[in-house]
């Protein structure tokens, strides 16, 4: 009965929709409240606030701080297009942090083999959850709230104390910038300073844009919207949807092993506190940048614009004079439950 | 493509049909709820698997492998079934090649001119760039159908495609088909409207309680005798039925009257009332709209307009609370989805409804709960261990038999039932029957649904007949025969 | 017939019990002293008891209380809330404002009382929210009190304007440690007064009955007259209470608090329990008593842990494993590989 009542919902708007022609995919739709939003707070930012908000470095600034949030985030936003979720991003990024800290220091190790450290951290998390969540249908939720938990413990004991890591190649490493040509500003005291990003920056755009393109062109990419669309439509479409959901996951536990070694890259150091609330940024970035937690609805970019948004509002918060701790997450939370019940409303009119 | 033979004497959904699909012709497939359609349609796609019998194809001496949806859409068999087995939230080109062939890389391009030419060709009007879910249900089922055609199907089955489209989506639709016939595809065509049937199908196979009734070409089956043929009565036979049933003779005090009503399900506004202690009930096919119209008197739908009076005193429902507390209980269709609560035990189940007219702050006490549910279970012979059984443990008729009680605890005026006797065995159909009636004598006013006409005619006194979502009639006295009744159901030109 | 009914109705809480007697059979082979009870006297010279087995009673109290409040959420709702931890920081900063405020000498400045029932308004306040975006707007349960798992702590920080207010009045003290005479800690005391309630309440109401039949068939529910949305958000605020009780207990073990470890990670040790009382996840049929049993067997578990020297940081890990462990085994995949199991085993036999 509630089926039929759906569909004729559905016939009206569809019938509708066809006379105003092309209309805009969901995902596109969301992508450009996304851009818009974050472009006219920029905006907004630059006009109002002035300050820091109009020389190009603060720009980067928020890119250096954010580049391990970007690449967790798009692992995010692919679980979240599968229809799923994986809170335990932040946990592996400290994981990742406090293992690869205490190989340099204490093993006297290298950095490549750090690197791999850190990936195949990831990867385990990845395969595990993925494993239990596609071929055991476990709940995602409670797979990853355990994954977290798990991760958050094992970096205690791993090492209890934070530390800065002193290894040379690794100090090195840490602290090449690149600059970026053109985008300088003069200093007060009249000498022209570069404007830079780190490796890391690097990194996360080009993870970006590789995903971009795996989402927007090959099988496997089509396959994760297929499947959060609707599972059993995939599958009656000759799609393999526990491989495509097990991938998607164990894609996102390797994006957070990369974000993992690239946010340790950024603070140089190992702490049980790092990255805490990073899963709950990673989750809110990738709805306000469009990616409907109802799964098959999202794009990498917007995930990317969504990072920026929220660490926009954040500065914009801290400088308008709110610069008490508490009002990050009180923000961030704010944030994200206006869009997340923006989207329960949207699809509830689809329907 | 010739010769689907397939013999498969199943347990129960199926017993030796045989069905046999030409090229280039459309092939209604008929039969009333639980006559084994589906059935056919899920092993002939692979869905399920066959116990026995063959299926061939394309007039080959081999027997067809058919063992996954996969198999069959390798052999060209391509299905469309009612509900969208799409994702909304692709393009519309993208749901007609995903999942197929082996390439890796998407070229966008080269996708949507090649959809947009199939679309074209097959006349379609809908973008290959286009969300699916921003098409009508009509576009996105000729979207699949485009899907299913460009994979070379031979043969395409249509699931009641039609139960959720307005007219002239159907009419577009039946174009595409037509269309489809003369390229030579075989297309078998499941639906419960009869005026479609005779507007487009070739050949009808009739189906009853999984055996096959019989293949006739169209010309040779009037409507009555199809509408004979499904419910199992030829009509030769049928007036002698009229038997023991009891003409209404009670006061004339009305219990229940609706003017207008509607609701949110897609019905058309229908005017009802009911008398004390009188039997009545909507009848017409399934999807006609006779379920629809009931939720709508108890509000289990969104009522959206229309007054309704009880005893003559104008009410106001909004919710079924309010129909429970103004002594209106129903009976729902779906035992399973909207009637047991699974893992509850028999008690509670029973005492469910009352308990919520009773209170929050009221709750049976476990003697008063205990008390209610032995009374009922020895009254209705409900077959279960206990009380503390879970009630999903019980079979079909005995969980009817609880949910019965439950409403009968409730002591209500008037008495729903939505299908009552479906799926269950035939003792506790006549039993349910019986006490229909008892019910009645003692001045509660009883709507009876049922797809069975013959139990309709025994039980009630009054029919409101149901055709593509509206009223078509209203059947009493002398009229209330399985001629009449099917005569008014089938419609149109009816001999 | 009636024996495998009693084997029915007695296994849900049996697994619970089956699970703190395999504890406490491992303790007593690796250490029989961790059973002893001493009676000594502490500090201000009341005679109170102490041993292992007292910090079980006495910590696995609070996760007691908010399994009752998380049995109701998960049966209705079908999802688990987990920002319990986050809301009793929240609870017990406002609890602390009321009774000292803002740059206080520690004095009171109210009853206890008074901060005690304005900490359940607020709870409550913030379970209805949580209530909302689950009933109303049909989030996943787990997803919309992400939002105040992540908030909730910088609101309690907030509230205090980030100071730490310390309570130096005695009386606060009693309800996180023991009243002078009476040697057994308060907050069993609390958690017997909770669960009092809670069978009161679901002997003299409905509750149970609506909340079961909510969980298991919402549609059909509704068609009997009952609000699904109401009881799902009901089942949130009920919550919200006993976070405040727990933030009331928090707040006077320390006399102050701590806005970014006070009940850290609660919720997990309150799902734990819930599910070990053999509560299924998805909703549906719940057993308050199981749960509370299972509230204990976790805090069994977790001290044990803390005897092997295991630090408070670590410990989620461990528990994590326990957690993956329940899941697995109850995912109906290895369920049903399991019967095969035995089914061939039997039928090789």
């Amino acid at each position: 009965m509630s089926m039929t009542k759906k569909k004729d919902g559905a016939a009206l708007e569809g019938s509708k929709a066809l006379t105003k022609k092309a209309r805009l995919t969901d995902t596109n739709l969301l992508l450009l409240i996304t851009v818009v939003v974050f472009v006219v707070m920029y905006a907004g930012a630059m006009i109002f606030l002035k300050k820091g908000f109009l020389k190009p470095q603060t720009f980067f600034n928020i890119l250096n701080a954010n580049a391990a949030l970007i690449i967790a985030s798009c692992g995010m936003s692919i679980v979240m297009i599968t229809g799923g979720i994986d809170i335990s991003v932040g946990g592996v990024v400290a994981l990742v942090s406090m293992s690869c800290a205490v190989y340099l220091d204490y093993q006297g190790g290298n950095v490549f083999v750090s690197l791999l450290i850190a990936l195949g951290i990831g990867l385990l998390f990845g395969v595990v959850q993925g494993y239990l969540v596609a071929y055991l249908d476990i709940q995602p939720f409670i797979v990853s709230l355990a994954g977290m938990f798990f991760a958050r413990g094992m970096t205690t004991i791993v090492h209890t104390a934070p530390f800065n890591v002193a290894n040379e190649a690794f100090v090195a490493l840490k602290d090449t910038r690149i600059n970026v040509p053109g985008m300088g500003t003069v200093n007060k005291m009249g000498n022209y300073v570069n404007a830079y990003v780190e490796i890391g920056v690097v990194v996360a755009v080009l993870t970006v844009i590789v995903l971009f393109c795996v989402l927007r062109w090959t099988k496997l990419g089509r396959s994760f919207y297929a499947v959060g669309g609707n599972r059993q439509s995939a599958l009656m479409l000759g799609i393999n949807v526990k491989q495509t959901r097990f991938l998607a996951h164990l894609l996102c536990g390797l994006l957070a092993g990369i974000g993992g070694y690239v946010y340790f890259l950024h603070v140089g150091s190992g702490s049980a506190s790092h990255a805490t609330g990073m899963e709950m940024n990673a989750i809110a970035s990738s709805i306000i940048g469009g990616t409907l937690l109802t799964g098959g609805v999202g794009n990498i970019f917007g995930t990317f614009v969504g990072v920026l948004s929220l660490s926009t509002i954040q500065n914009i918060v801290s400088s308008i004079g709110l610069d008490q701790a508490w009002w990050t997450g009180i923000t961030v939370a704010g944030m994200l439950c206006v869009f997340l019940v923006v989207q329960s409303v949207i699809l509830a009119r689809k329907k | 493509m010739r010769n689907i033979h397939k013999t498969f004497p199943g347990v129960r959904a199926l017993q030796g049909v045989d069905f046999t699909l030409c090229k280039g012709e459309i092939h209604a497939l008929m039969g009333e709820n639980g006559a084994g359609k589906s059935t056919l349609i899920k092993v002939l796609t692979g869905v399920y698997e066959k116990n026995e019998g063959e299926i061939y194809l394309d007039g080959l001496e081999k027997p067809a492998v058919i063992k996954s949806p996969q198999d069959a859409q390798n052999l060209g068999i391509s299905t469309v079934y009612q509900e969208i087995t799409l994702c909304p939230n692709l393009t519309v080109a993208e749901n007609m090649y995903i999942g197929r062939g082996s390439a890796k890389i998407t070229n966008w391009k080269k996708m949507n001119e090649d959809a947009d030419q199939i679309l074209t060709n097959l006349g379609i009007p809908a973008k290959a760039s286009q969300q699916l879910s921003d098409c009508s249900i009509a576009i996105q089922q000729m979207v699949a159908i485009a899907r299913a055609v460009d994979m070379d199907c031979k043969v395409l089955i249509l699931d009641e495609p039609t139960s959720s489209l307005d007219e002239s989506e159907v009419e577009k639709l039946f174009g595409l088909m037509r269309d489809l016939r003369a390229r030579g595809v075989g297309i078998i065509f499941v639906t419960h409207f009869l005026d479609q049937v005779y507007e487009v199908c070739d050949k009808i196979t009739v189906l009853r309680d999984g055996q096959l009734v019989g293949e006739y070409v169209i010309e040779d089956l009037p409507r009555v005798k199809l509408v004979a043929k499904m419910l199992g009565k030829e009509l030769d036979d049928m007036e002698e039925i009229k038997d023991d049933n009891q003409v209404y003779k009670g006061d004339d005090e009305y219990v229940f009257e609706a003017e207008q009503l509607q609701s949110d399900a897609g019905i058309r506004p229908f005017d009802f009332h009911i008398k004390k202690g009188e039997v009545n009930g909507f009848t017409g096919l399934l999807g006609s709209g006779r379920s629809e119209c009931v939720r709508a008197i108890f509000c289990a739908d969104r009522v959206t307009g229309g007054n309704v009076k009880m005893k003559g005193r104008p009410v106001k429902l909004a919710k079924p609370l309010d129909a429970m507390k103004n002594g209106i209980a129903y009976l729902p269709e779906d035992r399973k989805i909207d009637g047991i609560v699974g893992d509850l035990s028999v008690r509670d189940n029973l005492i469910l409804a009352a308990q919520v007219l009773r209170g929050f702050f009221q709750p049976f006490s476990r003697a008063e709960a205990n008390k209610f549910a032995d009374e009922y279970i020895k009254l209705l012979e409900i077959k279960t261990a206990s009380a503390d059984t879970p009630i999903k443990s019980l079979s079909g008729g005995n969980q009817q038999k609880v949910i019965l009680g439950r409403w009968l605890l409730t002591h209500p005026e008037y008495l729903i039932l939505d299908e009552p006797t479906r799926g269950i065995d035939i003792g506790t159909k006549i039993e349910i029957q019986k006490l229909v009636l008892k019910l009645a004598s003692e001045g509660m006013s009883v709507t009876f649904i049922s797809s069975e006409t013959d139990e309709m005619l025994r039980t009630c006194s009054r029919l409101v007949v149901m055709r593509d979502r509206k009223v078509v009639g209203e059947l009493s006295g002398e009229d209330l025969t399985q001629g009449k009744v099917m005569e008014t159901i089938a419609g149109g030109e009816a001999s | 017939m009636t024996k495998k009914k009693m084997v029915f109705a007695s296994r849900q809480i049996f697994i619970p019990i089956a699970a703190l007697l395999l504890l406490a059979l491992f303790n007593l082979a690796v250490d029989p002293s961790f059973f002893k009870i001493t009676l000594g006297r502490n500090s201000a010279g009341d005679p109170v008891l102490t041993g292992y087995l007292m910090t079980i009673l006495d910590y696995g109290s609070e996760v007691a209380i908010l399994a009752i409040g998380m049995t109701l959420v998960t049966a209705a709702c079908g999802g688990q809330d987990i920002s319990v931890g986050a809301a009793v920081a929240i609870a017990g900063s406002v609890i602390l404002r009321v009774l000292v405020g803002i740059g206080g000498d520690g004095t009171l400045q109210a009853p206890i009382i008074v901060g005690f029932l304005a900490a359940c308004v607020v709870a409550m306040l913030f379970g209805a929210f949580n209530g909302v975006l689950v009933a109303i707007f049909n989030i996943q349960p787990m997803v919309a009190t992400l939002i105040l798992y992540t908030a909730g702590r910088s609101i309690a920080a907030w509230i205090n304007n980030n100071e730490l207010p310390i309570v130096t009045d005695k009386t606060f003290t009693y309800f996180g440690g023991f009243i002078p005479g009476i040697p057994i800690p308060t907050p069993f005391f609390l958690a017997v007064i909770c669960i009092a309630i809670t069978l009161l309440a679901l002997r003299f109401t409905t509750l149970g009955l609506y909340t079961q039949a909510v969980g298991i068939n919402a549609s059909s529910s509704r068609l009997n007259g009952l609000n699904p949305v109401f009881i799902k958000w009901l089942s949130f605020v009920i919550l919200g209470l006993c976070v405040a009780v727990v933030g009331l207990i928090k707040t006077s073990r320390l006399s102050t608090i701590n806005y970014s470890v006070i009940a850290k990670d609660i919720e997990m040790d309150a799902i734990l329990a819930v599910a070990l009382g053999g509560n299924v996840l998805s909703g549906g049929k719940f057993n308050i008593m199981a749960s509370i049993v299972g509230a204990y067997v976790i805090q069994f578990l977790t001290t044990t842990l803390y005897k092997f020297n295991v630090s408070s940081d670590a410990l989620p890990a461990y528990k994590a494993v326990v957690v993956i462990l329940l899941v697995v085994l109850s995912a109906p995949a290895i369920k049903d590989k399991l019967m095969g199991m035995v089914k061939k085993q039997k039928g090789v036999g």
